[in-house]
């Protein structure tokens, strides 16, 4: 088994088209609304698949699969009471406000509805996080191409050294990414992700066909796994008896309600893909549209996890492999293989003496299982689109969140728009330069990763309660909601300082002030270190509001529910009516929950 | 933007699938073991094939062809 020369050429014949789109984009690119917004020009569809295609990054592909190969249908949750309720939301309710308000940015939103120091927050803690998430995307598309071994080959032919295959993958998708977006700003990002889109379709669809033609179709998946791989609702009555180790009530509201909405309906990443729309009314189908395909996801990305942990133990396929060294490693489970140190090559064991397996490699050696060369290359192109889709939202939403809310309000205010055209590009330059800077970081500490994960989600989590008070409550202020932010990012911390899964050591998983409670998982204390937050933040938010002086009515105009005209959408078809397809699209996923409940 | 972004893809789209469908028939059958006996690369390379030309015709009449008469009948964008 090997890459042959059609691989090579079918992953050149896809750089040569991103590289080209960009180069082809870039005489458009005039003024900065043109390179940060695209020019509000781009029709619905497009930005529909742009909005989901910004998400696709190597979190979704690599991580949804190795969800299912662990967590098993249960992680379609995710998609059918996570991400689709909260998408339907912010297309028909939250929409208006971010089109309507002309903000350029989520922050700026923030600026116009509360405070200067209320955007400020949010821009510095949004800019942070963004520049991490696309290192780790970088770090993460680097180790598969070392692990996958598929670079090995060529690098022996030309002589260099094996180690510069991770510093190769890290500059070659920097390079690229970079290349495109500084030629073409936000549309040749949307115009790359929508290509990214259909590959990541192609190159999954005969992957999930060939899988579950091999282990029997459905009902030999269900012979090989048994039930509690392949339910999502059964189960849930208490966190010991499914596998995420939640209950219901935790799952729907902390992963439903509060972590979904908040992902969906307030980061900039995806919301600006909406934002680059050609009208309000394509502003508000955008999360419409990209809901369909979203909701049926979970048959291409957790699918092919379930496939691999379901097949007969074997050794996992090695690509152009060191000649001769076949490493005899541990068997895991199907083609998920043990995980090993890195550092010592020995298995990495849990708190019981039982080696872990590495789920992360589900879906790479599934491709690698069943694709001869050939539709192989397309594959791996596929993997490689995702990651680089997902590096490209975080820098699109660095560059304009520095440009706008960062740069223009406290560092040079006031220059011309073509200043701020040429800071957007030099954003792009530095913000993918700080990205590398993160990957390495990452080879070296581990555990800064971890943790910077964890700040994040403290931030993340109380969001929500900032947007939904903001958009619909005219008597919500300033002060309340940057106190509101603050002591619900504090919440967080304390909850997750005073609890701990099960069978973890005091520190990064937690309690590292002291345990007063135990979470059956990982995944129930995160739910509720969320709602911790939220409420917190909901909370705080009202009491401070109620003490402080109420904000003009006048200012909140275009900003509030109530001081807003509803649009007028009188003279469109009712497919394109964004409350007929936001019931649609809820029918069609209570109906996904129920088959398979 | 004055590029319609079904173009491309349907490029891409079509060349893939030449090169699949080309590679499919003169590659040896002894390849596709490892896919179920299928012979994928043919399969899926027409696929491919019909799915990039859907794409470059639309792309070409939304881009070349006469403007669609808008039935509300509103102004023209430009």
């Amino acid at each position: 088994m090997g890459l042959t020369t059609i691989d090579w050429v079918i992953m050149a014949v896809y750089f040569a088209f991103v590289l080209g789109i960009g180069a082809a984009l870039k005489r458009y690119m005039k003024t900065s609304a043109d390179f940060f917004l695209a020019g509000r020009s781009i029709p619905a569809w497009v930005c529909g698949l742009a909005f989901i295609s910004a998400n696709l990054g190597a979190q979704e592909v690599i991580g949804m699969g190795a969800s299912g190969a662990k967590y098993g249908i249960l992680t379609s949750h995710f998609y059918w009471i996570g991400a689709i309720p909260a998408m339907v939301f912010v297309g028909i309710f939250m929409m208006p406000f971010y089109y309507g308000s002309r903000a350029r940015s989520v922050p700026e939103y923030l600026r116009l509805r509360f405070d200067e120091k209320t955007r400020g927050l949010n821009a510095i803690s949004f800019a942070t996080m963004t520049i991490f998430s696309s290192g780790i995307s970088m770090y993460a598309m680097a180790k598969l191409i070392q692990t996958l071994h598929f670079l090995d080959a060529p690098f022996r032919h030309f002589g260099i050294p094996q180690a510069w295959i991770f510093h190769t993958g890290i500059i070659v998708s920097a390079l690229v990414v970079l290349t495109y977006i500084y030629l073409g700003g936000l549309t040749s990002a949307i115009y790359n992700e929508v290509l990214q889109f259909f590959l990541i379709v192609a190159g999954f669809i005969p992957l999930v066909w060939l899988g579950l033609k091999n282990v029997g179709g459905w009902s030999g998946l269900q012979a090989a796994l048994g039930p509690s791989y392949m339910h999502s609702w059964v189960g849930l009555g208490s966190p010991h008896t499914n596998r995420l180790g939640v209950e219901w009530f935790g799952l729907t509201m902390g992963l439903g309600f509060v972590l979904s909405f908040g992902y969906w309906c307030t980061d900039f990443l995806v919301v600006q893909r909406a934002m680059a729309a050609d009208s309000m009314a394509s502003a508000r189908r955008t999360p419409l549209i990209a809901a369909v395909p979203k909701m049926l996801f979970p048959l291409l990305v957790i699918l092919p996890g379930l496939i691999a942990i379901a097949l007969p133990r074997q050794p996992p396929p090695i690509l152009n492999g060191p000649q001769g060294s076949a490493v005899a490693a541990p068997a895991g489970q199907g083609l998920i293989p043990v995980k090993l140190d890195a550092t010592t090559g020995q298995p990495v064991l849990d708190n019981s003496g039982h080696p872990q397996l590495d789920y992360d490699l589900a879906v790479p050696n599934l491709l690698l299982h069943y694709f001869p060369t050939g539709i192989l290359g397309l594959g791996l192109t596929a993997l490689l689109a995702s990651f680089m889709s997902g590096m490209a939202g975080n820098v699109t939403a660095f560059n304009t969140v520095w440009t706008h809310d960062i740069y223009e309000p406290y560092i040079r205010p006031n220059a011309g728009d073509a200043h701020y055209l040429m800071m957007g590009r030099l954003a792009t330059i530095f913000g993918i330069a700080l990205s590398i800077a993160g990957a390495y970081l990452a080879t070296r500490f581990n555990n800064i990763m971890d943790m910077l994960q964890l700040v994040f989600a403290f931030v993340n989590a109380p969001l929500f309660a900032t947007f939904l008070l903001g958009m619909f409550w005219k008597r919500a202020t300033g002060h309340g909601a940057f106190m509101g932010l603050l002591s619900g990012t504090l919440a967080a911390a304390v909850h997750h300082a005073l609890t701990i899964p099960a069978e973890a050591i005091p520190g990064v998983k937690g309690g590292w002030l002291s345990v007063l409670h135990t979470y059956p998982s990982e995944m129930a204390q995160n739910f509720w270190t969320a709602i911790f937050a939220w409420t917190t933040c909901f909370v705080v938010t009202i009491l401070v509001s109620l003490v402080t002086t109420a904000p003009e009515e006048s200012r909140l105009v275009g900003l509030v529910y109530s001081l807003t005209e509803r649009p007028q959408e009188g003279n469109l078809g009712w497919y394109k009516r964004p409350g007929y397809l936001g019931a649609v699209i809820l029918g069609a996923t209570v109906l996904l929950n129920f088959i398979f409940r | 933007m004055g590029l319609d972004i079904r173009l491309p893809i349907g490029m891409i789209f079509t060349i893939f699938g030449i090169m699949l469908i080309v590679f499919g028939v003169f590659s040896n059958p002894a390849l596709y073991a490892q896919s179920l006996g299928i012979n994928i690369n043919l399969i899926w390379g027409l696929v491919l094939l019909a799915f990039g030309a859907v794409m470059l015709f639309l792309g070409a009449r939304a881009m070349f062809g006469p403007r669609p008469a808008d039935p509300q009948g509103r102004e023209p964008r430009h």
